[in-house]
């Protein structure tokens, strides 16, 4: 469908306006980070010079490198795990027969109703009887079995034929073979979406790690962005603001990488 | 000793409805057999209970003079081409047909001799570093060919392999598969829903419908000698005539309108006098000099194929098609005579659809051995 030239410029200039207005926050936001605070007390937008003091600032105060690498390695671990247990319960309920496959498939469906939170003293009971407050596998493992990633796998590895699975069972492979070298491979897109899902969220994750983690040493960076603010009596926005920066930064470069992949994989498709 | 034996097995999915009901049948060495009849009838239920890929709801598979009821399929020694293919997406041509291979732990060197010598005979050497979404449809059947090729399994398992191609390529395929069959000595059960790649394929043919044997013989003897009425008009093309009849007097009327003298003592096994369906086929309606036919009927319809010709004519409810060779140039309205000859009418019950009585001739002139 052609559009004319008149919907055309309408249709841009809306989308421009809708980007400044969802973009606006973060640009403000990178805008602070390069002012002093004087310059943020004027109300200015534009910085009149670029200084990265905030920046040195903020790593000098805080343990951010800490902080940041604490993120990354809970963030990961979820990551992994989320992948790990997904796949492997995904794969069950589609190509393993088994008694009652529908009705457990649905009760393990409801539970994406029961938001985390309300699951989240019996889970900080759970993990300080194990003595993993302040550890990594404290942060993670309460976030690996998911719902919602199971459901997403599934729906993907329903669309592999199922001759492909018989043609393996004739050839004499068997579910852990057939789940390593034709399932993963062939759903690989959906297990990037589900990977950057995951990550980022765990990334972005903030109650959790506040009860989880009682030492700086296992801290995490929302965590750490949060006592950024309250430190000083009277805020510091430009140090706020670029911890804040830093803090998006890998988000930022796992979607952009993250995206490039999934393109690439929408389009490999068909499977006939 | 039969590479594959079923005795009495049955099939329910949901315990309710029976699927296929009391299949009995062996299968020969080396033959190559096909399974027809038309969608919904249970052919590729039966091809995947060979496989063990179904379980059996009752009776026995034997394989080799083995009960096979519970043997996985990976130790039954078959191969199998699916309707779809079932090339894995994300492999090469050659991955595809190696895979299995590689799982059965069959060592590099000789996988690689069986991998060049089945990529030359199926003329797929050019494409083996392609994807499977790279190629025709005729070149991934070819793939998947090779694929049960490959493994050298002695019985081969097909279903439906050619209905996504068309024409000129499915008449190609049937020649090649036909052709490796005898090559390699294999063993095929072969499932198709088309009679005529039935006709041209099989050593045996297995008529099913709803579940049900209809008949199993050679692809001449289901044609001259159809068991009933339902293989009667599945198999040949154009489908045979066919016409409620009745005997009275001397005289056989057919449809209200046709009535042919008729010698009862030429067809002693036809007992009843009503009730009776006959059958007769196209290329049986033959044309005759107006002084020594014994039919006259009017042309509703001609199709020119070149080499022959149909004719179709209004037989009382039915419609009736000739077959004459050659180009006839005749027009629609026309009464034509015609000769129907009482040596080429099959007789069958309509009440049970079984056939009373076969064609006294089975079109000897036609049927020339060598
Ligand atoms: N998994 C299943 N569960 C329940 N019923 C099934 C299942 N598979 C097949 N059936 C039923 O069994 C009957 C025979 O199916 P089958 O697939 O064997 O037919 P077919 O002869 O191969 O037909 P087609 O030519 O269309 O492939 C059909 O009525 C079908 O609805
Ligand atoms: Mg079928």
């Amino acid at each position: 469908m052609t559009m004319s030239v008149k919907r055309k410029v309408l249709l841009y200039l809306l989308l421009t306006l809708t980007a400044c207005i969802v973009f606006a926050p973060t640009f403000i936001a990178l805008m602070m980070s390069f002012m002093t605070s004087q310059e943020i007390m004027t109300g200015q937008i534009i910085p009149s010079s670029l200084s990265f003091e905030n920046y040195l600032e903020v790593f000098q105060r805080f343990p951010l490198m800490r902080y940041l690498l604490n993120s990354l390695v809970a963030s990961l671990l979820i990551m992994l795990g989320q992948l790990i247990v997904a796949s492997l319960s995904a794969y069950a309920f589609v190509f393993i027969d088994f008694k009652g496959r529908d009705l457990i498939f649905f009760i393990f469906i409801a539970t994406m109703m029961v938001p985390f939170e309300a699951s989240i003293i019996p889970n900080f009971h759970t993990i300080r009887d194990l003595n993993w407050i302040n550890s990594y596998q404290g942060l993670a493992v309460p976030f690996f079995a998911m719902a919602f990633g199971t459901f997403l796998l599934r729906q993907n590895f329903k669309q592999i034929p199922k001759e492909l699975k018989e043609a393996s069972e004739i050839a004499g492979i068997g579910d852990f073979k057939f789940f390593l070298t034709v399932v993963l491979p062939v759903a690989k897109t959906s297990l990037l979406t589900l990977a950057v899902y995951g990550f980022l969220t765990s990334w972005n994750m903030y109650l959790w790690p506040l009860l989880a983690t009682t030492d700086d040493r296992y801290r995490t960076v929302q965590f750490g962005l949060r006592q950024l603010q309250s430190q000083e009596q009277l805020n510091e926005w430009g140090i706020i603001m670029a911890g804040a920066i830093i803090v998006v930064i890998p988000t930022l470069i796992l979607l952009f990488l993250g995206q490039k992949k999934l393109q690439q994989g929408l389009t490999e498709g068909a499977l006939k | 000793m039969h590479p594959v034996e079923l005795i009495g097995v049955s099939k329910s999915y949901d315990k309710a409805e029976a699927v296929l009901t009391d299949i009995d049948l062996s299968i020969e060495e080396g033959e190559f057999f096909v399974l027809v009849g038309p969608s919904g009838s249970g052919k590729s239920t039966l091809l995947r209970m060979i496989a063990g890929l179904e379980s059996i709801t009752s009776g026995t598979i034997r394989m080799n003079n083995k009960i096979v009821n519970h043997l996985p399929p990976k130790d039954r020694n078959l191969s199998m081409v699916f309707q779809n293919y079932a090339l894995y997406p994300h492999l090469t041509v050659e991955q595809n047909i190696l895979f299995g291979l590689r799982a059965k732990k069959v060592d590099k060197a000789e996988q690689q001799r069986r991998l060049k010598e089945t990529a030359e005979m199926m003329g797929l050497t050019d494409l083996l570093t392609r994807k499977p979404k790279q190629l025709s449809g005729g070149q991934r059947q070819r793939v998947a060919l090779a694929r049960s090729v490959v493994s050298e399994a002695p019985l081969c398992l097909m279903d439906e392999p050619l209905s996504n191609l068309d024409a000129k390529l499915r008449a190609h395929m049937r020649i090649e598969i036909r052709r490796l069959q005898k090559k390699l000595g294999l063993t095929m059960i072969y499932v198709t829903h088309d009679q005529v790649e039935a006709m041209t394929m099989g050593d045996r043919i297995m008529v099913l419908n709803d579940g049900q044997i209809q008949q199993i013989g050679k692809p001449i003897e289901l044609y001259n000698e159809p068991a009933n009425l339902f293989v009667a008009s599945f198999i040949g093309s154009p489908k045979m005539n066919m016409g409620q009849a009745m005997i009275d007097n001397q005289h056989l009327i057919i449809e209200d309108t046709v009535n042919l003298p008729l010698n009862v003592a030429e067809i002693p096994q036809v007992i009843k006098r009503k009730g009776i369906t006959v059958g007769v086929r196209p290329e049986h309606l033959l044309y005759a000099k107006p002084e020594e036919a014994n039919l006259f009927l009017e042309i509703i319809n001609v199709e020119h194929l070149g080499h022959e010709t149909l004719l179709t004519f209004e037989v009382g409810t039915q419609l009736w098609t000739a077959k004459w060779l050659g180009q006839w140039m005749l027009e629609v309205g026309q009464r034509v005579p015609l000769k129907l000859l009482t040596k080429h009418i099959s007789f069958y019950d309509s009440q049970s659809g079984q056939l009373m009585q076969a064609p006294l001739n089975k079109s000897q002139l036609e049927v020339v051995a060598l």
